[in-house]
């Protein structure tokens, strides 16, 4: 079983169409993996799917780098 | 005859490109459509079991990150990859360089005939089953028609007008004659024109399968297409996109850009009739084609070949040739109208893009491309429909006709350069 570091560094890879070393744990969706508005939307609808869980838009719009998202997912989800 | 202007801007073609189920390069399809080889196979990318027709011209061999970056292809229905990958084409064929100062007077103007249906149906499937927050945020610019000449216009620079005509198959027809109007007019100095389609998807064909407008020949998927045949069932449903860059005539020659023809007319006319079936005698393409020749100042005798609209219907091919005996009078017998789609399919709003192309191609090569398939015309079919095998013809106008659901006509005429 992957970790959920590495589930979510996938997803950000797949989604956003990066290379593997430039997502970092501080790497911004916007700033420095070129993601505009429509992609950081379904990139939260993919980890939405991946874990089974529900991330209000609210709190979807706090998720900008891949740290946080990591944060989020492990704060909100059982495993 | 109506009154023209005095002096209009000339309009001539710098560039093309193509993707079909004959090719996805111009040498490539035009070999093909001039050796007869049809595009035409079984459906492979769903399954078709089901279906009353499990036929269609695919495209094959085509990779959209070859012309996008890759993590943009996802964002796109297959209409739209096809639509760019054509147009890009033209562009680069052009070799025009697209400047600071040149930008804004660039267009482009790629239709659809019915757009992201392959997007549109997979939505849909997953709204029902998981719920509007499943929907996707490029649900909509992956699927609306005019993202074809969005992206073109993104991904080159370019800031003139920028359009998407929709008229179901007359839809490339009327992009490429609207694009003239709009460099005559004064709009732009160049623009990208032409159509893109990916329709053989479920609910298209089942609805086409209803209607009982397509061939139901599955077991000679080559034979299926065979215009003006006795033996003639229906049309067969084919993707790609066709596309013409469109240059005022000075603004090539200063830059030194090969020509191959000049755009000299352009025609439509409605049917004002039925839905789905052509007008009685094939009055409203008589009235397009008319138009058009007036629009180019051209005499019905000087038109020496015809790229039909020639879908392989009972009705609209019959249609068409009537058609023709009304522009053409006794010169409808001396001159030559065959039907590319025997070979290709019909692309719908691709397909004047492509056949464009052809007669474009036809006036270059001094050939006639042929009608296969067409081993006996059926009754009141008599006109020289080029049977099975290409000719060398001296060509100086040729035309290019488009009749859509909803009964919308197109006609375009070029003039060799």
């Amino acid at each position: 079983m992957s970790t959920i570091e590495e589930r979510v560094k996938k997803i950000v890879i797949e989604q956003l169409g990066v290379k593997e070393d430039e997502v970092t744990a501080n790497a911004s969706f916007v700033d420095d993996l070129g993601a505009d508005s429509l992609d950081t939307v379904e990139l939260v609808m993919a980890l939405e799917e991946e874990f089974e869980t529900e991330i209000p838009d609210e709190e979807a719009e706090k998720i900008t780098t891949v740290q946080q998202a990591v944060d989020y997912i492990k704060a909100h989800t059982k495993d | 005859m109506s009154e023209r202007p005095v002096s209009r801007r000339r309009v001539v073609v710098t560039g093309m490109g193509i993707i079909s189920p004959v090719g996805n390069d111009i040498a490539t399809a035009w070999d093909n459509i001039l050796n007869g080889i049809s595009g035409i196979g079984q459906v492979t990318h769903f399954d078709a079991t089901a279906y009353a027709t499990r036929i269609a011209g695919q495209v094959r061999g085509f990779d959209p990150a070859q012309w996008m970056p890759p993590k943009d292809v996802k964002k796109m229905d297959p209409f739209i990859h096809y639509g760019i990958a054509a147009g890009t084409q033209a562009l680069r064929d052009s070799g025009l360089e697209v400047t600071e100062a040149n930008a804004p007077r660039i267009g482009v103007a790629v239709g659809a005939g019915i757009g992201g249906l392959n997007t549109i149906e997979d939505t849909s499937i997953e709204l029902h089953e998981k719920g509007p927050r499943r929907v996707s945020p490029f649900f909509v610019p992956s699927s609306i028609i005019n993202m074809v000449s969005g992206h073109l216009s993104i991904m080159f620079g370019l800031k003139g007008p920028n359009i998407a005509c929709v008229t179901a198959c007359t839809t490339a027809t009327h992009n490429i004659g609207l694009a003239m109007r709009m460099i005559q007019y004064g709009d732009a100095d160049v623009m990208l024109a032409g159509g893109a389609e990916f329709a053989t998807t479920g609910t298209a064909m089942a609805g086409f399968c209803s209607a009982k407008a397509m061939s139901t020949r599955n077991d000679e998927p080559t034979k299926a297409s065979r215009p003006w045949d006795k033996d003639r069932d229906g049309f067969v449903l084919s993707d790609g996109a066709g596309v013409l860059m469109l240059e005022e005539y000075e603004h090539a020659r200063a830059r030194g850009a090969k020509v191959y023809a000049e755009l000299v007319g352009f025609g439509m006319s409605g049917d004002a009739y039925h839905i789905t079936a052509p007008s009685e005698g094939g009055e409203g393409a008589a009235r397009c084609m008319q138009a058009a020749l007036d629009d180019a100042g051209v005499k019905p005798t000087e038109v020496q070949y015809i790229n039909a609209h020639g879908t392989s219907t009972p009705l609209g091919d019959l249609g068409e040739v009537m058609a023709a005996k009304k522009v053409f009078g006794e010169h409808a017998y001396k001159l030559a109208m065959s039907s590319t789609k025997s070979t290709t399919g019909h692309l719908l709003g691709a397909a004047g893009g492509v056949e464009a192309i052809f007669t474009i191609l036809a006036l270059r090569d001094q050939v006639l491309p042929p009608t296969i398939n067409l081993d006996e015309p059926s009754e009141g079919c008599d006109l020289d429909f080029v049977p099975h095998t290409a000719r060398k013809a001296d060509l100086t106008v040729a035309i290019s006709n488009s009749f859509g659901f909803g009964g919308t006509n197109g006609t375009l005429v070029f003039r060799r350069h």
